[in-house]
Order: structure tokens, then sequence, then C-alpha cells
């Protein structure tokens, strides 16, 4: 009976303030990803469209310099096969360390490469940024929807992206572009996709809002490669957990029956 | 080794009683797994299994991370990437070793406030209190210098406010701070100093567990009631106690395997829950996190350091009797170490003859407000400084120390106890009555 008053407390507390906070953060909206929840998975088609994006949009000031490209064909990655995967390294140049390379030396990249790390554009590497913000907290900074709506860095990243209000201003010589999802509001990064930025293969939806999804879920497989094998792993883990745990509450409740006379 | 009367192991083959004149090892593991235990232990006592096996979990996980993994200020953060994405297993490594490292705080914290709440600091075991509380302090160490060796950005900043903590000593302060780190800021030196003694010090904890049980094995267990185990005879102790093996191996097993199962839905679905999202970028000393908050088991005594503000009367004062020399800086410092101190004194500073807390009224709400006390300053260490939550700490880290300095002393005098089962056999037949009672009660 307390536990339940507790928890219905609980529940209208932080229904109550989550909307408060809300309002006094950075807004993220909650998307629907297909890898969210234990069964999720991420789908090979999406990842693939989120690399184009990446590499036909944010790829001119943002590196990606801890996947490798043979990693684009791992089990639970974008599933490429491995001549697309070559091609594909092809289109990046990496450096020549090879031996009688001068220093500065370039050479097209072969799948064992990673992806070149860009810091021309002072732009950040986006390898783990999908890990590396949180699009929720609340309430009161507890964390507590987190745990049903994840950490929430994709849904950070397509709120970004598209979260731009259109608004510009000048501060100390740099442009700052206004965006409701950014910390503060304003960031220095334009405005990087457009309707129809990017042309699909399959025909798939080319929007901002669509687009903007499918790179976030890429950067998501970014930063978590072994997302599904962890996940199936869980499953396995868990489940010997139950069984072990049911077997050992029966051997517990047999051997202190007769001491706690119940049999 | 144990003060309870219990049966000795008898070397029967010949090469028992050629091993046993020789190095009594047998002897000792048979002493140590058939240990009488009170047969009245509830669930609060599967803690320090828990602690035990997390433990080995993370000197096992750690050492094969320490296989991959490179101290060095330029490759560490990518040594942690390349053991998440090229290493077998190493993601599952890895999110067993950090969360890990909050399963043992959190079977720890329960496993303080059970003693708390059941008296198991007093009177003989306040060795057993004590070195528990060493082995605390060499957690918190061994996981704070642990959270730096990702070379993430809440790592670099985490290090520097803690090892600033030092820096606030007046005098040896800076000195001190500088031989922490092993140069004037965190580099390259202290990342490697603090690998190093993240391997060496889990291998002192071990040693330090052996010590805790060797003396709690050498008083007996406490138990719900506080009670004593009879000790006149062989027989008597049977009524009171049960032996170790199987009775609570079996019910330990069976609560760490319920913990774990939830402990491994945390670590396969939700690994970095409990982690910093900060902690993803790389260190960098040019920018700092918009707040630095250290890990949730480091809370409460944050809370403790920051409460005491410049305006704080306490610290003015103090501050004006010493000439400046205890500013606030160094008052929160003395506060947050001094708030694990009283908890070390605790044995001397509860005056009450009753040993648990179930047979006394009054202490049960003052430790109800403390464990809520704990959890309110745990919530103000993480939000920052601002709005309520300066105030919020300050009466949290208030009554933190009123609990221990005041209400305990003086409790022991005022209280009027409960009545308390004789022995532990009357206080376990009431919850499970022998058969023939219920018989002759029903007739």
């Amino acid at each position: 009976m307390i536990k339940h008053t507790i928890l219905a407390a609980l529940v209208a507390f932080s229904f109550s303030t989550s909307v408060v906070v809300a309002e006094e953060h950075a807004r993220v909206e909650d998307f629907q990803f297909s890898f969210e929840g234990p069964f999720g998975k991420f789908d090979p088609n999406q990842l693939q469209r989120g690399l184009q994006v990446y590499a036909e949009v944010c790829s001119a000031c943002h590196g990606l310099n801890l996947v490798a490209f043979r990693n684009l064909g791992d089990p639970g990655s974008p599933q490429m096969a491995p001549d697309q995967i070559k091609a594909f390294a092809k289109m990046f140049d990496v450096a020549d360390t090879s031996d009688g390379a001068e220093p500065g030396d370039i050479r097209s990249a072969i799948p064992a490469d990673n992806f070149p790390s860009v810091t021309s554009a002072g732009a950040p590497d986006l390898s783990l940024m999908a890990k590396a913000r949180a699009g929720f907290h609340g309430p009161m900074g507890s964390g507590l929807n987190q745990l049903f709506k994840g950490m929430g860095g994709p849904e950070y990243i397509a709120s970004l992206l598209t979260g731009f209000t259109g608004e510009e201003k000048e501060q100390a010589g740099t442009t700052l572009y206004g965006n409701t999802a950014f910390p503060g509001g304003w960031l220095s990064m334009p405005p990087p996709l457009e309707d129809g930025a990017v042309d699909f293969r399959n025909g798939n939806k080319n929007d901002v809002r669509a687009m903007s999804q499918d790179v976030a879920a890429f950067l998501m497989w970014t930063a978590e490669p072994k997302m599904m094998i962890r996940k199936k792993t869980g499953f396995l883990v868990v489940a010997f957990m139950i069984l072990l745990t049911t077997l050992l509450y029966l051997s517990n409740k047999k051997l202190w029956a007769s001491v706690k006379r119940k049999d | 080794m144990s003060g309870i009367p219990h049966d000795h192991y008898e070397p029967k083959t010949g090469f028992e009683k050629w091993l046993h004149e020789r190095l009594p090892i047998v002897s000792l593991l048979y002493t140590t797994m058939t240990i009488p235990t009170p047969k009245n232990l509830n669930w609060m006592w599967i803690w320090g299994v828990v602690l035990a096996f997390t433990l080995v979990l993370q000197i096992i996980t750690g050492v094969v991370l320490a296989m991959h993994y490179t101290p060095n200020a330029q490759m560490a953060f990518d040594s942690v990437e390349f053991i998440m994405r090229d290493v077998n297993a190493g993601w599952a490594l890895r999110y067993l070793h950090a969360n890990g490292a909050s399963l043992f705080f959190l079977a720890v914290y329960m496993h303080i406030f059970r003693g708390l709440y059941y008296g198991s600091y007093k009177s003989p075991r306040e060795v057993t209190w004590i070195v528990g509380m060493l082995i605390y302090f060499v957690m918190m160490a061994t996981g704070f210098m642990g959270y730096v060796l990702p070379w993430g950005n809440m790592s670099f900043w985490g290090a520097t406010v803690i090892t600033g903590l030092f820096g606030a000593i007046p005098g040896i302060g800076d000195t001190l701070q500088t031989f922490l780190l092993g140069g004037p800021a965190v580099d390259n030196a202290t990342l490697n100093r603090f690998f190093s003694l993240h391997y060496l010090l889990p291998f002192i904890l071990a040693a330090l567990v052996v010590v805790h049980i060797w003396a709690f094995h050498t008083t007996g267990n406490n138990n719900p009631t506080g009670v004593e185990v009879r000790r006149g005879s062989k027989a008597e102790v049977k009524k009171d106690t049960l032996p170790f093996w199987p009775y609570f191996v079996v019910k330990d097993l069976f609560a760490l395997s319920a913990i774990l199962t939830v402990f491994f839905v945390i670590v396969y679905f939700m690994p970095n829950y409990l982690g910093e999202p900060v902690n993803y970028t790389r260190a960098n000393a040019l920018s700092t996190p918009s707040e630095i908050i250290p890990e949730w088991y480091f809370l409460p005594f944050y809370a403790i350091l920051r409460a005491f503000t410049s305006d704080v009367w306490v610290v003015q004062i103090s501050s004006f009797l010493t000439g400046g020399i205890v500013d606030a800086k160094f008052f929160g410092v003395i506060a947050m170490f001094g708030s694990l101190v009283v908890v070390v004194l605790v044995p001397w500073l509860d005056t009450s003859s009753v040993r648990s807390g179930r047979y006394r009224p009054s202490f049960r709400w003052w430790f109800a407000l403390l464990v809520l006390d704990f959890i309110v300053l745990m919530w103000a260490g993480s939000q920052p400084p601002a709005g309520m939550v300066p105030a919020i700490s300050l009466i949290g880290a208030t009554y933190w120390f009123g609990y221990f300095l005041v209400i305990l002393p003086l409790l022991g005098v005022m209280e009027k106890p409960d009545p308390r089962p004789a022995t532990i056999e009357e206080d376990f037949d009431a919850h499970y009555p022998p058969k023939d009672a219920t018989a002759s009660a029903a007739e």
C-alpha cells in the first residue's frame, strides 16, 4: 500500500516536473529509432542512407576517425559487401605512411584504414557524438526519464539538424545560427541539410527530417558498433540468470524448509 | 579461529594428516566454511558476499582490460575505444568493469547502512567496522582513479577537481597537489600513476577483506536482534546457529544471482545509463564541461564538500578564529573528510547499550532520516549549486554530522529501548513456531 502511494507520488512528480524541465533546457524531440529498446535493431538500409548523408555532407567538415571502413561490413552494421566497401574507401584520401613516402603524401583509403579525421573546419569528430551527448535528463536532473527514452544522443543529433530557426547573428566575427536543440540556442555550424540535399538510390524520403534521422542512426552505429551483439548476448545472459536464480531459489527453499519447520 | 565453540577439523586419510602437520590449510577452510552463523540473519546480510563477488569480478575484468589499455595521455582514449571496437568481447569487459564499480558501491552502501541500523559496529566488532571503513576508503580511491583512466573530459576535470581538494590544505597544499599529480597540472604523469595505483589498490583491498573476515569470524556475526550467540556449550551454539555451508552459502548465492540478473540487464541493455556522456569526449584542458559531476556514488560527499560556502556562519567564524587559514574551500574539504571520519568513530559515538535498531523506537526514526538524508545529499550533489540546492546541501550536511555527533550520543542516554528476546533461538521461533508449539496452541 505504502509502496503504491510512493510510486504514484513519484510518477505524478515526474510528469509535473518534466514539462518544466523541457521548457528550461534546449528542446530535444523524442524521435523513434528502430534500435531503441531491448528488442531494437539497427536497420542496415537506414545506416547506409545515413552513411551516404555523412559522406556527401558532414564529411566536408567532420571526421570519423575511430571507425574503419572494414567495419561497414560487420554484423549489425550498414552491412555493405566487401567490394562495395573497397570502392567506397577509395573515395577517401588518407595519409600515406608506407616506406619511402614523404611526409604529407596521401593515397586513397583501403578497407583496413579508418575514416580520415577532418580538422580543417575546427568541427568535432563525430565517431562518438551519439554517446557524448544526452538528449534527456529529467525530471529534476535525476535521469529517470532516460530509463524510458534512452540517453537520447541520436535524438539530440536529429533535433539539432532539424532545429535550425533560420535566424543568424554576428558575434566576435563569427556568424552564429539559431537552433532550438543546441544548448544556449546559437551555434557556429550553418544548417548543413536542405530538402533533397542527398539523392538516395532507392528513392527513400530525402527531406531534412528524414535525412537527419538517417544520419543520427548512422552515428549511433559509429558510436556503438557492437550494439546488436551486446543485446543478443544480453538476452542469453539474462535468460541464463533467471534460470539460475530460479534453481537457487528452489534449492534455498528446500534447504531451509526443515529449519523453518515448513516441511 | 572463532570464539564460538564449534566442531574442529579432523584429518582422516594419511595424506590429510601428513598435510595437516605441515600446513593446516584444510582446517582453515573447514573452520571458515562451517562457522556457526546466527540462523536469524535476514536478507540484509547478503551484501558481504555480493561485495566479495564484485571484487573478484572487478579484478578479473580489470586485469584483462589492462592487457589492452595504454596509460598514455595521447593514447588512452583511443585504446579504450580500441577495446570497445576491436578487442574480442572488449565492449563486454569494459561495460562489466565500469558498471561493476556501481554495483560495488551500491552493495557497500547497503552493507554499511545495514551495519549502522543493526549496530554491527558495537563492541566487540569495532575492529571489523574500522577495517570495513578502510576498505571503503580504498574503494573510493580506486574508483576515482579508475574513472580517470579512459581520459575523457570528465575524467580529466574530475581529476583536476578532486586533487584540487588536497591543494586547499593550508601551507603544504600546493606541494602536496603537485606531488599527487606528478606535475603542475593533470597530465601524462598523473594518468600513469593513477593507472599504477588503480592496479595496485584492489590487491590491498583484497588483503583488507581477509582481515575484515578474520575479525568478524573471531567475534561471530552480528544478527538482526543484536543478541549474541550463546557460547556455553556446542549444544547451546547449535540452538542459535547453523553452519555457513550449506545454509548461508546457498541463500547468499540465490541473492547474488538475483542481484546479478538486474546488473546484467544494466550492463547489456543500458550500459551508459550511469555514466556521464561528456566522458565520451577526449580530455581537453582548454574546455571545461559545463558541470563537473562525479559518479553517483561520490555525490553525497560532493554535496557536503560544496555545502559550506563562505556565507555560512560556521565557515565565517572558523575563518575569523584561524585568521583566514580555514577558508571556505578548506572548510569544505575538512567537512567532506570529516563526514567519513564520524562514520569510522561511530562505535564510540553511539552510547546505547542496545545493539539492534529493531529495539530502539526513536533511533529507528533518526536512522530512517539519515538514509533519506543520504539520498537527498546524493541528489543535491548532482545539481548545479544554484537556487535551493546550497540550502538543501547545508541542511543535509548538518543532519549528517548531527546524527553522528549529537543524536547518537544523546539517544543512548535518553531512549527507553523495547524488550529484546533473550536468545536468537527465541527470535527465530517467534518467526517460525515449532510444530509442537503450534499444535498445542491450536488445541
